[in-house]
């Protein structure tokens, strides 16, 4: 089985942190441009998904398949999972792009060096390809002038869209989202959506995790609602947000509004 | 005092002073580049490996920094070089006649080594988890990982304590005098024995040694703004 237009296929993915289980079985399939919005209340393992993707978070079963390419694993000898294949792990690390909470910027590095340092170290480009890369993708998120400062002397939404760019840079198949707007001030979220919403809007395909409402309503092409470790309900966004089935839903979003 | 001893040619000792005080410098830089080796891998070990390594590092840190410098150099000095001679005997090679050089750094670096796996361990501690935490999640190797992003993101954290380690250091190899290796000190006190002038030829070794403390301050600016340069100054 390798259909790879399907993007990210999630089969039957568990997850426990000790005696707690996180994920109690969640299947997600994201075929080439759909923008999938995941939604759900605070602890309902939306992070936890998200991370079990690209292997931050370890999934303690099931699998997950990129582009047709299922993660080797083995068990750990203590009722979990880990890659058997580092290399391949790593292999398909560099074609998810990663958009954290926090930024996760390097701090020792200039938005510039952030934004090649995957391409030129770890994809091998050439530096100066990856120079002319990356100032089109700052171009493109309103950050050209700010390609020679450190993150720490920029502002959280321009941190942000810092790091977009570098997840751009990998010309990734996929880009994952973690609360990308939560750190921050709430004039800060606009400029952030906005950069967010152009490459939905471009049809790249996404995964996004968020508490933005509206916005997810705007975007998304899917919404998963997940609860208690499953997902409870999903759908195009009208049908979950107009007409949600669950109670569990019907009082997610009316606690939203 | 009679400054003309200390002439840089003979009959004066300042020559000699200068020959002293460059193999205390390269004493101290050998055994400070090896302490730096040692606490990369101690640190490492330290954070990330199995319990078995864990425990030996504790053990390694918890032994040096507990025993007298002087000790630890008679015993490492004596015991090394010893354990080498054995181990030739043992194959069946010639002895090896080690340089004094080789076996100062050896030692400096080992009592080095463990201070500086803790002032390393505790700078990567200090790193917000979510730098490495981004250089994982865009494929980048453990080793590309040290290389790239903890080594120079714990730098800011670590260059105080390790500037404290290099003066040490550089201090440190006066130790070495007890053992005969020809360093500052060593060849100070010949000095002063030989022309009975105590008192010129050590303040002579304080300025030296003072020398190299300021320019080695001067370096470890320079060093220190290059290393947080990536962080917003404390108000
Ligand atoms: N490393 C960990 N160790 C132990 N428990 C964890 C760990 N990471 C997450 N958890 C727990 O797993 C549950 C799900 O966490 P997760 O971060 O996935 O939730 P979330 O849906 O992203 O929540 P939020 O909206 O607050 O970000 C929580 O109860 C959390 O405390
Ligand atoms: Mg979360």
């Amino acid at each position: 089985m390798s259909d790879t237009a399907q993007a990210i296929e999630v089969r039957d993915l568990h997850k426990r942190f000790g005696p707690l289980e996180v994920l109690k079985g969640v299947s997600l399939t994201a075929k080439q441009g759909d923008v999938i919005a995941i939604i759900g209340g605070s602890g309902s393992g939306k992070s936890t998904l998200l991370r079990c993707i690209n292997m931050l978070e370890l999934p303690s079963a099931g699998s997950v398949t990129v582009h047709g390419e299922t993660i080797e694993m083995k068990t750990d000898g203590h009722g979990g999972l880990i890659p058997s294949n580092r290399r391949q792990v790593q292999r398909i690390r560099t074609r998810l792009g990663m958009v954290f909470q926090s930024f996760n910027l390097w701090q020792h590095m200039t938005v510039l060096q952030n934004v090649i340092e995957v391409p030129v170290h770890v994809l091998k480009q050439p530096r100066d390809e990856a120079i002319a890369v990356a100032e089109t993708l700052l171009k493109r998120v309103g950050l050209y002038e700010k390609r020679d400062a450190y993150p720490a002397f920029m502002s959280g939404g321009q941190q942000q869209r810092a790091a977009i760019a570098r997840a751009l840079a990998i010309q990734p198949l996929v880009m994952l989202f973690d609360e990308p707007t939560s750190a921050l001030d709430p004039e800060l979220v606009g400029e952030v959506l906005s950069v967010i919403g152009d490459l939905a809007r471009e049809k790249r395909t996404m995964i996004l995790v968020t508490h933005e409402m509206k916005f997810a309503r705007q975007v998304a092409s899917h919404v998963v609602f997940l609860h208690g470790g499953v997902i409870e309900e999903q759908g195009p966004p009208q049908a979950i947000f107009e007409d949600p089935k669950s109670e569990r839903l019907k009082k997610f979003i009316s606690s939203i509004h | 005092m009679d400054l003309s001893l200390l002439a840089l040619s003979p009959p004066g000792w300042g020559g000699v002073l200068l020959a002293g005080l460059f193999s205390s410098l390269q004493l101290a830089v050998g055994g400070y580049l090896l302490g730096l080796i040692i606490g990369i891998g101690g640190a490492s070990g330290k954070l990330y490996g199995g319990p078995i390594v864990r425990d030996l590092l504790e053990i390694y840190t918890t032994l040096v920094r507990a025993i007298p410098e002087l000790v630890l150099i008679l015993l490492l000095y004596y015991a090394g070089t010893d354990l080498v001679n054995q181990l030739t005997a043992l194959l069946g090679l010639p002895s090896v006649d080690i340089s004094g050089l080789a076996a100062g750094i050896f030692v400096i670096g080992v009592v080095q080594g463990a201070y500086s796996t803790e002032v390393l361990r505790g700078a990567i501690k200090a790193i917000p988890a979510g730098q490495i935490e981004a250089a994982r999640a865009y494929g980048m190797s453990p080793f590309m990982t040290l290389r790239r992003i903890t080594l120079p993101a714990m730098l800011p954290y670590a260059v105080p304590g390790l500037s404290n380690l290099w003066l040490i250091a550089t201090k440190d190899t006066a130790l070495l005098a007890v053992v005969g290796f020809s360093e500052l000190t060593l060849v100070t006190r010949q000095a002063a024995g030989t022309t009975k002038h105590y008192l010129t030829f050590f303040l002579a070794a304080g300025v030296l040694y003072l020398a190299v403390t300021l320019v080695s301050n001067i370096a470890i600016g320079a060093i220190e703004r290059r290393a947080r340069r990536g962080m917003v100054r404390e108000a």
